[in-house]
């Protein structure tokens, strides 16, 4: 009233302004700006020792020229661009082409004469998915049985052709297959980070182990 | 010797910094005073409706995302809450209690959204958007950590939810739930007592209880137009009659009032999720449904508090695997009716401030 | 409190004899000419470097006020991002719509910048101002800026468009109406310290007359801020709105004219904001005057970028409301508060001593609070109450079935 709600207005931007640790959103990417003392503490030496042995980074600091990798925080459940596809579980039963909403994933496999006890592993000719038209819901990943194909964990697959974002099974073999755990809580049980920049192997996001043959051949072959 | 003067049309494009999304409005003019608006819409009608008609029920439960695409919660639970209704689905205790978790923290990041755009509108040049974005950051933060995304969520799935929530969510729960009041309040504190708000928002588009009434608005507008009505309450849904919390509602109805009926009402969703929180049973978070669902012959309407008003699904199945038919009620665009009766006799201004108090969302509008 | 002062070389009657020294006899125009144009050159581009630096300085500083950084890439700390910005706005195509009115459209954003630039020149930064000691030099204030409302006619005129009319119609009609209270606290100014030379006022003020005359400061602050359509008042540029102003045509240099008078703006009002009631270049030594002035400077220009940062904006017909019924009446309170307080407290000379003025202080803090309080009553406070909601009787969910 009488004008002391605009002064308390005030006094909220002020606090807002000067007060640390109201900055927890801002991110500055790819590189953050860093001032002398952030790189002091980056580098686990105090001030003195820091401006000694680097005198030409901490110059730059001081001018607030310098500048650090900044990596977003990111959960290993987030559901990224880059799918990661495991070839040697996939069978091209081609569930997931069946499941998406957007029919963006094109299968084209041929018979291919492995694994015929459980029905015979096709070989599989093309693999397009096309993550320009993508809305990266996950119904794919849902829909695999043998979790062959999981989402990615990256965001930067900006390209200058609408074409080039086309993955072909070229590009899913040879792309690094970090796996978000997004549904896939036997990749979230053993902790794994995609963000952390370990690739995990066909084995590593498996639910369970393949039978031995004695097993299939009692559960399939002899009914 | 009077004056004479003509009224004059104007069109409040459908690309415009203040409409919210691409909504066109064709204006009158006498001067300053409104004399007549003309709501039209349609500038992002995706069919959304007809291509439920082609889609699996879990399938549509992505296109509901986009509907209200500041809230997609909501939407989602709307959804699943109607196949649930019409496949006769029971849902486990703890999805109920999670689903319920999750929508009332997308209810605070709406408000949030709501009112960081309408003192947007009001002028004060982006400062309380930002306080009120900051907040909301570290609830989509919370609904990464849920199901991988934030805004199209896609989290919810007939008979429960897709997945349960991971061990670090609910410490960053807590943290969250704490901070919030005294952001809130920080918020207020910037907003509530400002003259200039209270000058510019202070009997400004209102709408009385029985105008609001026979336009079928719903939400937040209903309550700030003090009819007390909450479907939380009057037709309980999930746990909601498990839990103890108010219903705000406002004394006039005007933009004032619906602001503060939305302030209030995130600090009731606060309240909720912390007793949601206690009380949260362990167990299954989805029932055991077949991986492709088949309804069986009927119908089925099922609506939700949505933080914009009451959102709900109609749907009609034929027994296939998606339904023959998926009507949904959209608060905004009900909502939107009822701007004629609030701005006709306000001045130009007013009419920019009025449409930030009603919070539409053009996905909505337009589905 | 004796201040020290930088060497005084800048003025006008060095420059000018400087010049006259080598050139030979008879050539006294031309050493005129050069001395004008030197010190012009000189003058325009600190200005012009100060508002740069403005614009830096209010977008860090907003970006901080809302959580986040402003701009921080281009050169140290983002100091270059001005530079930044002018090289974009000039290589943009310049427009100028087919309609409109040539002449008027390309000298509007000119005559805009003229008089903003034209204040600095009067103002005692030092021992004197840049072309002395100038008797009426509020008066020159006064007139002066009150061409820029000529300026924003003429840009949303010869723009021969409809909503950039209307917009600069607004405008003009703002821009005059806070004239009034602004030139009533300006006399408030001239009354204590008796003499309409900025020089003599930066004199009197022993003490500050911020605190000799509050409401006078508040007066002024708000009617500047008007003046340059700041936040709370800039509903003429408002975007949430139809009309977008009397800039809707304008691009490229034009455009970057008008946004460099708009953010000088600012600067050159602090300036005679610090002259006039924060006592201008007095300060403490050891540090000199000019260092004192720039701090002050800096100071105003926060406070009003502070007001911009937090309050949204006033509608049009409050603004005048805000005029006419709220300035104007407490502007010619503090006249007359003044007026009488200085017949009363002044010495046979006609000098207030220090100790007159800060009694004239506690007096008018007092009266300041009082009046403000009242006006608000008497303006409408009492409507803005909010009434304990009452659920209606048409719709209750916990009312008994029937």
């Amino acid at each position: 009233m009488y004008g002391t709600g605009l002064i308390k207005g005030l006094a909220v931007t002020m606090k807002n302004m000067v007060l640390p640790g109201r900055f927890f959103t801002h991110h500055q990417y790819p590189n953050r700006k860093i001032g002398l003392l952030g790189l002091a503490k980056a580098s686990g030496t105090n001030v003195i020792s820091y401006v000694i042995r680097q005198p030409a980074m901490a110059a730059k600091a001081l001018v607030g020229m310098a500048e650090v990798e900044d990596r977003f925080p990111q959960h290993p459940r987030f559901r990224g661009e880059e799918f990661a596809w495991y070839e040697e579980r996939c069978t091209g039963c081609a569930s997931c082409a069946k499941y998406c909403p957007l029919g963006i994933i094109r299968i084209v496999t041929h018979p291919s004469g492995q694994d015929t006890l459980e029905g015979d592993k096709y070989s599989i000719d093309v693999f397009d998915i096309d993550i320009g038209r993508c809305m990266f819901c996950g119904l794919c990943v849902e829909a695999c049985p043998y979790d062959a194909i999981h989402m990615g964990s990256g965001f930067e697959q900006g390209t200058y052709r609408r074409s080039e974002l086309v993955l072909d099974v070229d590009k899913l073999r040879k792309a690094p297959k970090r796996p978000s755990t997004w549904f896939r809580p036997q990749i979230e049980a053993r902790h794994y980070r995609p963000q952390d920049g370990e690739q995990a192997t066909w084995r590593e996001v498996a639910r369970h182990e393949k039978p031995a043959v004695e097993q299939q051949e009692k559960r399939w072959a002899k009914r | 010797m009077p004056i004479k003067t003509e009224p004059v049309t104007i069109n409040l494009g459908p690309q415009h910094p203040s409409t919210h999304g691409v909504f066109r409005m064709r204006v009158t003019f006498d001067g300053e005073v409104v004399i007549d608006v003309e709501p039209v819409v349609g500038y992002l009608h995706r069919g959304t409706e007809k291509l439920a008609e082609s889609r699996s029920y879990v399938q549509i439960v992505t296109l509901t995302d986009r509907l209200d695409y500041v809230a997609s919660m909501s939407n989602n639970l709307a959804y699943v809450r109607a196949v649930e209704k019409l496949a006769g689905i029971e849902v486990p205790e703890r999805a109920m209690y999670l689903r319920v978790i999750s929508a009332e923290l997308q209810r605070i990041a709406s408000h949030l959204v709501a009112t960081g755009f309408l003192l947007n509108d009001l002028g004060a040049l982006a400062t309380p958007l930002m306080y009120c974005f900051r907040e909301r950051e570290r609830i989509l933060d919370l609904f990464e950590m849920l199901c991988g995304a934030r805004i199209t969520v896609s989290y919810m799935r007939p008979g429960g939810l897709l997945q349960d929530a991971p061990e670090e969510f609910w410490p960053a729960l807590d943290a969250v739930l704490d901070d919030l009041p005294g952001y809130i309040d920080d918020l207020e504190g910037l907003i509530t007592g400002n003259e200039i708000v209270l000058a510019r928002t202070r009997n400004v588009g209102l709408l009385s209880a029985e105008q609001a009434i026979d336009a079928s608005v719903s939400g937040p507008i209903l309550r700030a137009s003090s009819v007390l009505w909450d479907l939380r309450k009057a037709d309980p849904y999930e746990v909601y009659d498990r839990l103890d919390f108010n219903v705000p509602i406002g004394a006039t109805g005007d933009v004032f009032d619906r602001y503060l009926v939305r302030i209030q009402e995130t600090r009731e969703s606060v309240e909720i999720v912390k007793q949601c929180v206690k009380d949260i049973p362990d167990g299954p978070i989805k029932a055991d449904l077949p991986f492709i669902l088949r309804a069986p012959v009927g119908d089925a309407y099922s609506a939700i508090e949505a933080p914009k008003g009451e959102l709900g699904f109609y749907l009609v199945s034929d027994g296939g695997i998606s339904p023959y038919r998926c009507k949904i009620r959209a608060p905004s665009f009900i909502n939107l009716s009822a701007l004629r009766d609030m701005v006709v006799g306000g001045k130009m201004a007013d009419l920019v401030v009025t449409l930030g108090s009603l919070d539409i969302v053009l996905g909505e509008v337009d589905r | 409190m004796e201040t020290v002062h930088l060497a005084g070389f800048l003025d006008f009657k060095s420059i000018y004899d400087f010049f006259d020294g080598f050139l030979p006899e008879g050539l006294d125009w031309l050493a005129f000419a050069l001395a004008g144009g030197s010190l012009a050159f000189l003058v325009i581009n600190t200005v012009v470097m100060a508002t740069a630096l403005n614009t830096w300085f209010e977008r860090r500083a907003i970006g901080r006020f809302q959580a986040r950084l402003g701009p921080n890439r281009w050169g140290p700390f983002g100091l270059l991002q001005p530079i930044a910005d002018i090289l974009k706005l000039i290589t943009k195509e310049d427009i100028i719509p087919e309609d409109a009115d040539r002449p008027v459209f390309t000298v509007a954003p000119i005559v805009l910048l003229v008089p903003v630039l034209l204040v600095v020149a009067v103002v005692p930064f030092g021992e004197d101002s840049f072309l002395g000691r100038l008797n009426v030099g509020l008066l020159f204030i006064v007139g002066v800026t009150s061409l820029g409302a000529i300026a924003i006619f003429m840009g949303g005129w010869a723009s021969r468009n409809k909503y950039a009319m209307l917009g600069a119609m607004r405008g003009v009609a703002m821009l005059v109406s806070y004239e009034v209270p602004m030139a009533l606290a300006m006399t408030g100014v001239v009354l204590v310290s008796g003499s309409l030379a900025l020089f003599d006022i930066v004199q009197a003020q022993n003490v500050p007359f911020l605190l000799v005359q509050p409401l006078g400061f508040l007066v002024f602050l708000a009617a500047a801020s008007a003046e340059m359509s700041r936040t709370p008042f800039d509903q003429i540029e408002a975007e949430s709105e139809l009309g977008s102003g009397y800039h809707t045509e304008y691009s490229s240099i034009k455009f970057a004219i008008f946004q460099l008078a708009e953010f000088m703006a600012p600067v050159v009002t602090a300036i005679i904001v610090t002259t006039l009631f924060l006592s201008g270049t007095r300060g403490f030594s050891p540090v000199p005057g000019q260092f004192w002035f720039v701090g002050k400077v800096v100071a105003v220009v926060f406070l009003m970028l502070w007001f911009r940062a937090t309050w949204p904006r006033l509608r049009v017909d409050q603004i005048m409301g805000f005029a006419w019924k709220g300035l104007f009446a407490l502007a010619i309170l503090n006249l007359f508060l003044v007026a009488v307080e200085v017949q009363w407290l002044q010495d046979s000379d006609g000098d207030l001593s220090t100790d007159a003025m800060w009694l004239m202080a506690g007096i008018n803090w007092a009266v300041t609070v009082v009046s403000v309080v009242v006006l608000a009553n008497v303006l409408g406070q009492r409507r803005i109450q909010r009434r304990e909601p009452v659920p209606s009787p048409l719709a209750n969910m916990d009312a008994e079935a029937d």
